[in-house]
């Protein structure tokens, strides 16, 4: 920082941070205007919420041909790759806004708080996909983070059940956060640097100095900092508190929780990963990154028992919870194969492994966003406003009773699968071609496999609202959950399963100009 | 005996991190499982101001705010949340929060 001197507007460039800022302040605002509706009035902040959001993601829009720009000092990057993320982001948040503004009446818990804690996190993931130093990304998983257990928590003292998925959520979002503290703390004392880009050439430096107890440092920094992380991504072994947090939370909050926070971790891990220590080789030479090899397992780990132990699972929201493991384990497949050295051909093109690694990912994170979320807006149309109707059981006959949500969700399990013509199949097909690429054929092969075991719990929603005939006891109770706005946000996400599915270049044509060009 | 090194500041840091993991295994009353954490991030923040002597600069010393403050925000979120689980159940122990099992 060198000696004082005034500060120059240009280093701060505000503009280039705008999306971030500009939902930050929003959501401050949303908690003061909150306080001054009156109270027959309070679903005015839904709206006023989403308006928030749309400004923001139109601000990502307008910014979107910037290939990249640093702003506060270079603590902060706006590139493609954010850019992208923050839209990924940004809908994803929208859609559940949308879903929640029945489900909170409908449950008697409807409170201006919940959209603007959800506005708060949103916006601690906007810093975290443009973070360009450790301490902005600590700060930015904080802001993320620190809303989470009052939204878990927010169905008490109606539903005991959830007043525990807060109290878990929170516990295991302390321990990790102190987990990628200390991580980055080592990522610093082995470089002595805080920016991402600088850590890396002081990372290369000292591997060519084969400088030992640096390069300690820094692994030990990014295991820590991956174990951290690990935790918000779900990753085996670090997954034990999610089942029951998904089951507890208030039905929104755990398809926040299983959609938009895991973007938003997997941002700050491809961050680290991809430019803080892309090339760490620990013992010299340039082949694959070190970290390659523990991903791969974690990966492998995660891909089996999220997958198997889904079988398992009676209820809607558990099962969804474990599904949400396995896809982690399907977009760790990507993040190991981003370790990898050499270049592969795209489209007549030679790109760098890395990049269609990443490429992979992104896309992945936005198919498993859409079908996610389509398949959490139906299951909140079959929940009961006194929190039944969450078991397997509860979808038998769901076709006769409810023709268009059971084809809905049938499509959205299909996507999950991954069946050709849905998102879910590029996502998987993106994937599963960088692993090779990268020479992990094992993994591959895991992956493949346990794709085929999914099909089984998948396709046994399908069976149960086709094949199976609803409990003849007693007037299927009639649930207010199919409104409006819920159908609408079943329709976006149908749609975008469906177009990512059959025109997969929307898509994948978004990520050059986006993603590739920044830099990454 | 030479002077205090750096390595003397990370190996009290480590046990002190470890300490703290070591209790939010074990312990089961929540109150201490966060004086557990807030013992990990204060590890962590020993760590820091460590590594910041070492390489004199400061980005160190500034991270140090952040980690406090976080910790603090933590804390507050925490605290309420276990009041809560106090007026419901009378008590804070984390093996008794088993209604969810599967």
């Amino acid at each position: 920082m060198g000696a004082w001197a005034a500060i120059d507007l240009a280093d701060v460039n505000l503009a280039a941070a705008l999306p971030a800022l500009s939902l930050a302040f929003g959501a401050c605002l949303l908690l003061v205007v909150d306080l001054l509706l009156p109270a027959a009035r309070k679903h005015w902040t839904a709206g006023l919420a989403l308006a928030g959001l749309a400004v923001s993601f139109g601000l990502t829009l307008w910014q979107g041909r910037v290939v990249e720009e640093l702003a506060f000092f270079s603590l902060y990057r706006a590139d493609g790759f954010g850019a992208l993320l923050n839209l990924v982001i940004l809908g994803a948040a929208a859609l559940i806004i949308l879903m929640s503004v029945d489900y909170l009446q409908r449950t008697g818990i409807a409170a201006g708080e919940y959209y603007v804690l959800l506005l708060f996190s949103v916006s601690g993931m906007l810093f975290l996909t443009a973070a360009n130093d450790i301490t902005v990304l600590f700060v930015g998983i904080v802001l993320l983070s620190i809303p989470l257990p009052i939204l878990a928590a927010f169905r008490w003292p109606q539903d005991a059940k959830s007043q525990e998925s807060g109290v878990k959520y929170l516990i295991l979002s302390a321990f990790s956060t102190a987990f990628l503290v200390f991580g980055l703390v080592f990522l610093y004392g082995g470089t002595g640097e805080t920016n991402l880009a600088a850590i890396y050439a002081q990372v290369n430096e000292r591997m060519a100095a084969e400088d030992g107890s640096s390069l300690f440092y820094v692994a030990l920094g990014t295991a820590l900092a991956l174990v951290g992380l690990g935790f918000k991504v779900t990753i085996v072994p670090f997954h034990m508190y999610a089942p029951d947090v998904y089951e507890g939370a208030p039905t929104p909050v755990t398809a926040f929780l299983s959609v938009v926070v895991k973007v938003g971790a997997f941002a700050a891990l491809l961050r680290i990963l991809r430019e803080a220590v892309p090339h760490l080789v620990l013992g010299g030479g340039s082949g694959a990154a070190s970290w390659q090899l523990a991903l791969w397992l974690l990966a492998a780990a995660t891909l089996i028992l999220g997958n198997t132990v889904a079988i398992a699972q009676r209820n809607i929201k558990r099962m969804l919870a474990y599904s949400s493991i396995a896809h982690a384990g399907y977009i760790l497949m990507a993040v190991a194969a981003l370790g990898g050295v050499g270049v592969v051909l795209r489209g007549g093109d030679r790109v760098l492994l890395s990049d269609a690694a990443m490429q992979a990912a992104l896309v992945y994170l936005a198919a498993y966003a859409f079908s996610t979320l389509g398949a959490f807006a139906i299951v909140m149309a079959v929940e009961r406003a006194d929190g039944g109707g969450l078991e397997l059981a509860d979808y038998a006959g769901l076709a006769r009773s409810r023709p268009l949500h059971a084809a809905l969700m049938a499509v959205f399990m299909l996507s999950l699968t991954g069946i050709p013509l849905t998102s879910g199949f590029l996502g998987k097909w993106l994937v599963f071609q960088v692993t090779i690429e990268a020479g992990l054929w094992p993994l591959a092969i895991i992956g493949v496999l346990t794709s085929v075991v999914s099909a089984y719990f998948y396709v046994r929603v399908i069976v149960q609202m086709y094949l199976r005939e609803a409990p003849e006891t007693g007037e299927s109770e009639a649930t207010p959950g199919a409104t409006a706005l819920l159908d609408g946000a079943a329709y976006v996400g149908l749609a975008g399963t469906l177009i990512v599915g059959i025109l997969p270049t929307t898509l994948t044509g978004l990520l050059p100009p986006l993603a590739t060009l920044a830099g990454l | 005996m030479g002077a205090i090194q750096i390595e003397h500041y990370l190996m009290l840091s480590a046990v002190l991190f470890t300490l703290g993991v070591l209790g939010v295994l074990l312990r089961r009353n929540a109150i201490l499982v966060f004086m557990s954490v807030e013992l990990m991030l204060n590890a962590a923040n020993l760590a820091l101001v460590a590594f910041a002597r070492h390489w004199g600069q400061s980005d160190g010393h500034v991270f140090v705010f952040f980690v406090v403050t976080v910790a603090a925000a933590e804390v507050a979120v925490g605290l309420a949340l276990l009041v809560t689980i106090f007026r419901t159940r009378q008590s804070i122990n984390i093996d008794e929060l088993r209604m969810m099992e599967g």
